[in-house]
């Protein structure tokens, strides 16, 4: 990411576009970064070499089918690029703050590096922070809610997050290597066009997106056909946890977006390479169809990320308030009404583009008629904590602060709704504010309730409750300070993605915002040391029931963490709350009277390998390089090929692998019984 | 269909609990399924690109100056034509007669080559004509959707081939006729594809 002016040169031969230049070995803030990550990665490398673990890394997890494994990547890569997307905040929030026109000009960043921050910063949080903290979630917990041994397809799972990864490397690459895109996160031609953006910066920000967003298509047809086929024998619909009904409508909901995102930035593409006019300028081109088909995709994106989030508040709520979901049925159909009203509000993201009172009316009222469903649920959460014994664990302060918060975001976005208001509002600062009030006060703050609350599952370890704590007071009150200046600024008159400003009224507010993201830093900090301390106390936080929550779905019946096969014999189901049920009715953990063999997909090379050759080909893309497209592509189809042609993908996990694993967990939940089962079995030998 | 012979299989697998397995054969057809809809979605795109672009002649040559119906309707033939070939491939499949089956493909593929070989004569002869991709933004979206149909047929070419290495060499096993059956479902599917095809950018395009 370059500060220097665009270099454009007509590809070559061998290196495309790319010359030495290309690199930023003279920028002051680049080269500093570049040494880290570089340091890191030689460290990082030299520490894995030296322990001798690529064998294992290889074996048990980059080649790994088990969803559970598969998660904990997803959160793990979100985790390191909430740290590079946050970064780009602070170093918007200290422009912004420092950038009153002076006679010393204006803050520290130069205007093209600074487009390229909030670029990367949209980009970065929505497609590489949010969206893997939600997949990993799911990925972690809904094979275990619905007690299924994996999803439906293993492989494909594997390929969407390594597809994932590529979308998240080729954004880090630009970094290095070029530019990114200084148009904003979503791109509007005829800015991202090749007239207006002529190097290299849109082109990774297209492929990022398009390989990325393929492997969530994948990820969107895979768990709709777990949450669908793969149930335990008698879990009817409505008996399915509340996370995975918000996980089958997050997952329809991708389905249904993600061809509309592949196609919209396949048509940019054919724009940007083979001189199309889709949304030039001239020649009939239309840049208002861009801007509909990206949020055409972009609004129901919102709900993706919006609806898993409500279904952990929902689980952690009945679990710490130690009652049944107040209004089940109602908080699932809620979930679907949105499901549907998603795909019918995208207008109202550019009500000003002038398509007339009716239409801008149409969709402004469509717009306010989802904060009902939304807000059944924000009751359903109220009255399930009413006349409850809530118990004031981290995950339930982050829930309640998420009801405080998002409250306050979904109103001011009913405020957006409203056609004239937003002719006022609209690319303002009150904008920004709005939806960083829902996506961090509803989605994130959701991410990390979930993720504090399935973490033991997961580990097999606790959280560090008092840290959790700290850490979510922190978020919450770093977010109020942070934000609710931007609301008054919006106000004010101040618009989005100013480097620059001449109103020097606005800057002890920026300021103020400034030093809320520091608020949040802190944080994240004590986010990070959480998990240290954590793994570092690891023996004495240990979950060794595998219920620590004393909670109620299915996934807290196993051990944690689960076995790799997750059941060893397939639960029936009874109630909506089956972990309860059997804890009430004294079942929970029986013992077997025999195990069988079980049915379990091996682990494959070929989602890295495929993905591998997936970078090199959007690496060659970007650069015009095109006997590496060549490479990439042949490389691609020639692994799935391959791996077509592979025997034996699958095997059996024999008997007396199962039964040790499974005795020492019952040891623990139930030696009674397992003690009575192995002198039963003594006598029936004698 | 493939839920049956799935059953005969898994039943001869030894150590098998049939209590607690899964179809897998099914799931791969559904899932192929939920697929094809998201690609029917991606369609939906392009053709509603098609339709915003469809008077974006930017002044220049027309649709209606190029169209040849009659060249169309050939085209339209050869596919509509393979689909039903596919279906006697897979009456073909379901009998486990290899000879039938690989004889109703060939002549499924062969249609397949020709009707492709009509399309890239068709757009040589725009191109010739002056009308190209960058022509204006209605020939941007007209390629691009007839294209991107072309391409899955192609795809579905290369599927064919690769298919009948792997009949060739495990015969009719369960995951070689999942395999078949997601194959058909494709092929059926980008016909429908066409017929919205024809209808939309052809039929309207002349009137």
């Amino acid at each position: 990411m370059s500060s220097r002016p665009t270099i454009v040169t007509e590809p070559d031969l061998i290196f495309g576009k790319f010359t030495s230049d290309a690199i930023p070995f003279t920028d002051p803030i680049i080269l500093p970064v570049m040494l880290i990550v570089a340091l890191g990665g030689i460290g990082l490398v030299t520490m894995i070499t030296k322990m001798g673990k690529w064998g294992y890394l290889w074996r048990e997890w980059l080649t790994s089918v088990d969803h559970k494994r598969i998660g904990i990547m997803y959160v793990i890569v979100a985790a390191v690029m909430l740290v590079r997307g946050f970064s780009d905040a602070l170093m918007m929030r200290a422009q912004q703050a420092m950038a009153t026109a002076s006679e010393n000009g204006a803050g520290y960043l130069p205007a093209e590096h600074y487009d390229q921050i909030f670029t990367a910063h949209g980009t970065i949080m929505i497609f590489f922070v949010a969206m893997p903290l939600v997949i990993g979630l799911m990925n972690v917990v809904v094979p275990l809610q619905i007690g299924a041994r994996d999803v439906a397809f293993p492989f494909l799972n594997s390929l969407s997050f390594w597809l994932f990864v590529v979308g998240a490397l080729l954004v880090n690459v630009s970094l290095f290597v070029g530019e990114f895109a200084a148009t904003g996160w979503l791109a509007y031609p005829p800015l991202s066009g090749i007239e207006y953006s002529p190097w290299v910066g849109v082109d990774y920000w297209l492929w990022a997106l398009q390989i990325s967003g393929i492997g969530t298509l994948l990820t969107g047809v895979n768990f709709f056909v777990t949450i669908l086929r793969m149930r335990a024998p008698g879990m009817k619909l409505m008996q399915m946890p509340v996370f995975t009904w918000t996980s089958l409508c997050a997952n329809v909901l991708i389905i249904i977006s993600f061809p509309i995102l592949t196609v919209t930035l396949l048509l940019l593409t054919l724009d940007r390479y083979f001189g199309t006019h889709f949304f030039t300028n001239d020649l009939g081109g239309n840049q208002m169809l861009y801007v509909n088909l990206i949020w055409a995709w972009g609004h129901p994106e919102v709900y993706i990320l919006v609806l898993p989030a409500f279904g952990v508040f929902s689980e952690i709520t009945a679990t710490f308030s130690r009652k049944r979901l107040f209004g089940y049925t109602s908080l699932v159909w809620a979930t679907v009404v949105i499901m549907f009203l998603a795909f019918v509000v995208w207008l109202h993201h550019f009500f000003t583009m002038g398509s007339g009172a009716s239409v801008n009316a149409f969709f402004g009222i469509a717009t306010m008629i989802i904060s009902v469903p939304t807000g059944v649920k924000i009751f359903n959460w109220l009255f399930t904590m009413y006349k409850g014994r809530v118990e004031f664990t981290a995950s339930m302060w982050w829930t309640l602060s998420f009801l405080f918060t998002f409250t306050i975001g979904g109103m001011t976005g009913v405020m957006l709704a409203i056609p004239a208001a937003d002719f006022v509002l609209h690319n303002s600062l009150f904008l920004i504010a709005h939806f960083h009030n829902v996506i961090i006060g509803g989605a994130v703050f959701g991410y990390f309730a979930g993720f504090t609350y399935w973490f033991p599952k997961a580990t097999g370890f606790m959280l560090d409750e008092k840290l959790g704590k700290l850490s979510c007071a922190l978020w919450t009150i770093g977010f109020f300070v942070a934000f609710m200046p931007l609301y008054i600024l919006g106000f004010n008159g101040m618009t989005r993605r100013l480097n620059y400003y001449d109103n020097p009224e606005w800057t002890y507010l920026l300021w103020v915002a400034a030093f809320g993201a520091l608020i949040v830093l802190a944080g994240i900090i004590v986010q990070f040391y959480q998990g240290y301390v954590s793994i570092r106390d690891r023996e004495i936080n240990r979950d060794v029931t595998g219920d620590p929550w004393n909670a109620r779905t299915l996934e807290w019946s196993t051990s944690s963490p689960p076995p790799f096969y997750n059941f060893a014999t397939m639960p029936k189901i009874h109630d909506r709350d089956e972990h309860h049920y059997k804890k009430e009715h004294g079942m929970a953990y029986d013992v077997p009277k025999q195990y069988a063999p079980i049915h379990m997909p091996k682990n494959t090379w070929a989602g890295i390998v495929i993905s591998g050759f997936s970078l090199i080909m959007g690496f060659a893309f970007v650069w015009h390089i095109w006997w590496m497209v060549i490479l990439g592509v042949a490389g691609i189809f020639g692994s799935l090929v391959v791996y077509s042609f592979e025997r034996n993908k699958d095997y059996y996990v024999p008997v007396d692998q199962i039964e040790p694993i499974e005795h020492a967990h019952l040891a623990t939940v139930n030696p009674d019984g397992l003690r009575e089962m192995q002198a039963q079995k003594q006598n029936f030998q004698a | 269909m493939t839920s049956t012979a799935d059953h005969t299989v898994l039943e001869d697998t030894p150590g098998h609990d049939h209590e607690h397995h899964h179809d897998a054969g099914g799931d791969t057809v559904f899932g192929f399924w939920i697929y094809i809809m998201s690609d029917c979605l991606l369609f939906a795109t392009l053709f509603a690109t098609y339709a915003v672009l469809s008077g974006s002649f930017a002044g220049g040559i027309t649709a209606k100056d190029l169209f040849d119906l009659k060249f169309v309707a050939a085209e339209t033939a050869l596919l509509l034509l393979s689909s039903f070939t596919f279906g006697m491939a897979m009456l073909y499949a379901h009998q486990h007669n290899m000879r039938g089956m690989i004889t109703w493909l060939c002549i499924t593929f062969a249609l397949g080559a020709g009707f492709l070989c009509m399309e890239m004569y068709e757009f040589h002869h725009f191109s010739s004509m002056g009308a190209t991709p960058q022509t204006s933004a209605y020939w941007s979206a007209f390629y691009t959707l007839v294209a991107t149909h072309g391409l899955h047929v192609t795809a579905g070419m290369i599927w064919m081939l690769i298919l009948f290495v792997h009949f060739y060499r495990d015969g009719f096993t369960n995951a070689n006729l999942v395999r078949l059956a997601c194959l058909s479902l494709f092929w059926h599917f980008l016909d429908i594809i066409w017929i919205c095809v024809f209808s939309v950018v052809y039929l309207m395009g002349v009137m």
